[in-house]
């Protein structure tokens, strides 16, 4: 079969479970050589799964595998290296302890003898040079030490080097997801030079206009199985939307504006590096944006303003208890060994307790409560965190926040690889609990979510240097603001 | 910066510490008298180090040391070839350690604590009282006064240089410290945990195997206890070295240097302060949270 011969990757009635769960139900998928697929479904639809299938670090309890027509019956990591298929995981895969040079030689059995460690740093270095042009990165440099946005092009970059073995198809699960637009752009345009010279590649995304404008084909999964597959001119947002299920017409509501009235004062904050007056405000009940290219210092002013909470700090005023909503939510968010309940109780333990004792009966209590308010799904809540799928995870750390007492709730792009019903999920929630009277303050690089924003800081360089109302948000002024010169 | 400065710091301020107390200390007799134990601390250094750059520790370490002591003090003295073939074997113990540990997935300091006992009792009936004596090509070894850098100094730097090259710069020490850093990414990588585990073992017993016979080399007899400090005082010297138990964050060079500090602030600095025998060992104590205490703020200000 000719067909068959021009597919990189193939699989049949793929199947897989974990205990009760069908993470995969009967998935036939493919890959052409040259070809760009898109793969698109909420956090729980079986890509991951299906994708740790054809990069063979799952193997499948039903159904076969066939690369380049040929069946593959023990088809493991080392195999999948040596037909040329990689696969860039969304959680991070770097060694923090070890630079990028001796990270690039993990992925390269070839980089070894003399002068290994000079081939590696060369080797890395002209491939972030070719997708990331100004990216500033060294190849010592400890991949610890780097922000979670140059460790994601570190990894992208890392995936498309070239040693002993071939490269036919890498699959990028979510790539973009700590990226600032600019770099975003120069990633997806690299992928498509990759795409145009023979190369396949298998994209993850939530961001659904990155699938629409990039991908050749785009495939949609829904409860395990296959629920759509066409080419990419054959949708749009709204069909794509439809198929993914459960969250059509919704973003439009996003869009309606919001009547409020400014209430008291609850944060004033000027960023340690801002020069003139220019102060962020924050009153009772407004929604506050934070733009701007990733890593220009939103971090750090939410930073300052949660522990200006705890201890007066020059030049920020906190008038209430404040939560924060981590975006790194691997390293910042989540007690890894602890149960769903516990991590959702625990900015809330003061209310919870019992004389000296934490009640489990008023926690098990919360827990419920915000599991069938942000829809949590799992049979258990004192299941450990880590059995739920990225999103779900998310919407725990936004339950331990909401839950609390805190009036100010910090989100630190919180919402990096959620699907997209769950964002839809958490904005009405969001917007709900501004209108009971909470403040928040919300660093996003996806500018899509400024739209629920009363009111927007564009920053650069540590400086506020823009502050857009709601009605004069437009997608241009921000990357103006972001890239103009701060004078 | 000043983080990777800290070993040579604090050994630094120990020795200015000395040489103040007593300045006569800083010669060339001197420092090959205060510095008698330290090749052996330094090498059961190294063997800790391997284990904690793939996230282990070894409890087992000091029982061990005493273990093969008793062992060169007698077979390898009487009937080298049996006693080759043991301390080969218990190379290939501890590699196997590593593999159970990595194929049951069982806590290491719950199996190198039994081993411990296991260590002891063997040293025991290998040894049941104090005696035996080194063999005389060690003990020549042991004596060599090379002229002009006393024998623990350039020793401690052979060793250094050697395990930083080995670990450090070598293709495969990247795996190995990366197994530590992050195995899950090894794995989709490619390479085999349990290789790494049971290489990272492997290098345990054989530094361990060299502590011991030094140390023998040294005290010419042996006896079962000899190396029940040898636990801690490794343990010690890796994180004063500027190691971290979990993340494959060692440094070899940082650990012989932690060894060194130990070594002299374990006995001559606090005799030099004339401070009483009874009291060395909380002293000691005292110096190791002073020193720790300083890494953690020092690298809490870099972050």
């Amino acid at each position: 079969m000719l067909q068959a011969i021009a597919d990189i990757v193939r699989l049949d009635g793929a199947e897989k479970h974990f205990g009760a769960v069908r993470a995969l139900n009967g998935v036939d998928f493919h890959v052409g050589a040259g070809e760009c697929v898109g793969l698109v479904g909420h956090n729980g639809a079986g890509k991951s799964t299906l994708m740790h299938m054809v990069a063979g670090t799952l193997r499948p309890d039903g159904g076969q595998i066939a690369v380049r027509g040929n069946a593959e019956v023990s088809y493991s990591v080392a195999r999948a290296l040596e037909l040329g298929i990689r696969c860039v995981f969304q959680e991070l895969s770097l060694c923090p302890n070890l630079s990028i040079a001796e990270n690039t030689r993990i992925n390269h059995p070839a980089l070894k003898g003399f002068g290994w460690r000079r081939k590696a740093a060369d080797l890395i270095r002209a491939k972030l040079d070719e997708i990331f042009p100004d990216h500033g990165i060294s190849a010592d440099d400890v991949a610890g030490d780097l922000s979670i946005g140059r460790r994601q092009m570190v990894e992208v970059a890392r995936a498309f080097t070239l040693t002993s073995e071939p490269l036919h198809l890498v699959i990028l699960d979510e790539p973009t997801s700590s990226l600032d637009a600019h770099t975003a752009g120069q990633l997806l345009s690299f992928v498509r030079r990759f795409v145009a010279a023979g190369g396949s590649c298998i994209l993850i995304s939530h961001v659904l206009g990155e699938v629409l404008q990039n991908a050749d084909r785009i495939v949609v999964m829904r409860d395990g199985k296959v629920v759509a597959a066409d080419a990419a001119s054959a949708f749009d947002r709204d069909r794509l939307v439809a198929a993914m299920g459960g969250a059509e017409g919704h973003h439009k509501a996003a869009a309606e504006a919001r009547k409020i009235e400014p209430g008291a004062l609850k944060v004033r904050a000027r960023p340690a590096r801002q020069q003139d007056g220019t102060e962020l405000v924050a009153r009772a009940g407004e929604i506050i944006g934070l733009a701007g290219l990733a890593g220009h210092g939103q971090t750090d002013l939410l930073l300052a303003i949660f522990s200006a909470a705890a201890r007066a700090k020059a030049g920020i005023e906190v008038t209430a208890p404040v939560a924060l909503v981590a975006g790194d939510r691997q390293s910042d968010g989540i007690f890894a060994q602890w149960s769903i309940a516990q991590n959702i109780g625990i900015r809330s333990l003061a209310r919870l307790r019992n004389g000296l004792l934490i009640s489990p009966q008023r926690e098990a209590e919360l827990a419920e409560l915000w599991k069938q308010k942000i829809g949590i799904r799992t049979p258990d809540m004192n299941n450990n965190i880590f059995s739920l799928s990225g999103g779900n995870q998310q919407k725990a750390l936004f339950a331990r926040a909401l839950g609390s007492d805190a009036g100010i709730v910090l989100m630190d792009d919180p919402m990096r690889g959620v699907d997209i019903g769950t964002k839809l999920e958490v904005y009405d929630l969001v917007r709900e609990e501004a209108a009971k009277g909470r403040t928040f303050l919300w660093y996003t690089t996806e500018t899509e979510e400024l739209d629920n924003c009363d009111h927007v800081y564009v920053f650069k360089n540590g400086r506020i240097v823009a502050n857009l109302k709601r009605d004069e948000l437009t997608e241009e002024k921000i990357i103006q603001s972001s890239f103009g010169d701060a004078a | 910066m000043l983080r990777g400065l800290l070993p040579a710091l604090s050994l630094a301020l120990v020795l200015i510490a000395i040489a103040w107390l007593n300045p006569r200390a800083i010669s060339y007799f001197g420092f090959n008298l205060m510095l008698n134990l330290a090749i052996p601390i330094a090498l059961a250094t190294i063997a800790q180090m391997f284990v904690i750059a793939g996230n282990e520790l070894d409890l087992s370490i000091g029982t061990f040391v005493g273990f093969v002591g008793c062992v060169t003090a007698t077979w390898l003295r009487d009937a080298p070839l049996i006693g080759v073939l043991v301390l080969l074997g218990s190379i290939g113990v501890y590699a196997l350690l590593g593999a159970l540990i990595h194929l049951r997935n069982l806590p290491s300091i719950v199996v190198t604590l039994g081993m411990s006992f296991v260590w002891q009792g063997l040293a025991i009936l290998v040894l049941p009282k104090p005696g035996g004596k080194a063999p005389d090509w060690l003990l020549s070894i042991m004596s060599f006064k090379p002229p002009y850098i006393p024998f623990p100094i350039l020793a401690a730097l052979i060793i250094a240089a050697i395990v930083h090259f080995g670990l450090m710069r070598t293709s495969y020490g990247v795996i190995l410290r990366g197994s530590g850093g992050n195995a899950a990414a090894l794995r989709r990588a490619g390479w085999s945990l349990l290789r790494t585990k049971i290489v990272l073992f492997a290098l345990t017993g054989l530094f361990g195997v060299l502590s011991g016979m030094a140390l023998i080399g040294i005290t010419t007899s042996a006896d079962a206890n000899i190396g029940n400090g040898y636990t801690l005082l490794s343990i010690a010297g890796v994180i004063l070295g500027g190691g971290e138990f979990v993340g494959g964050r060692v440094s070899p060079i940082g650990a012989v240097l932690g060894a060194l500090t130990l070594a002299l602030a374990a006995s001559p600095l606090l005799t030099f302060m004339h401070i009483p025998p009874d009291w060395q060992v909380a002293a000691n104590g005292a110096i190791l949270i002073i020193v720790l205490a300083a890494r953690v703020l020092i690298s809490r200000r870099e972050r």
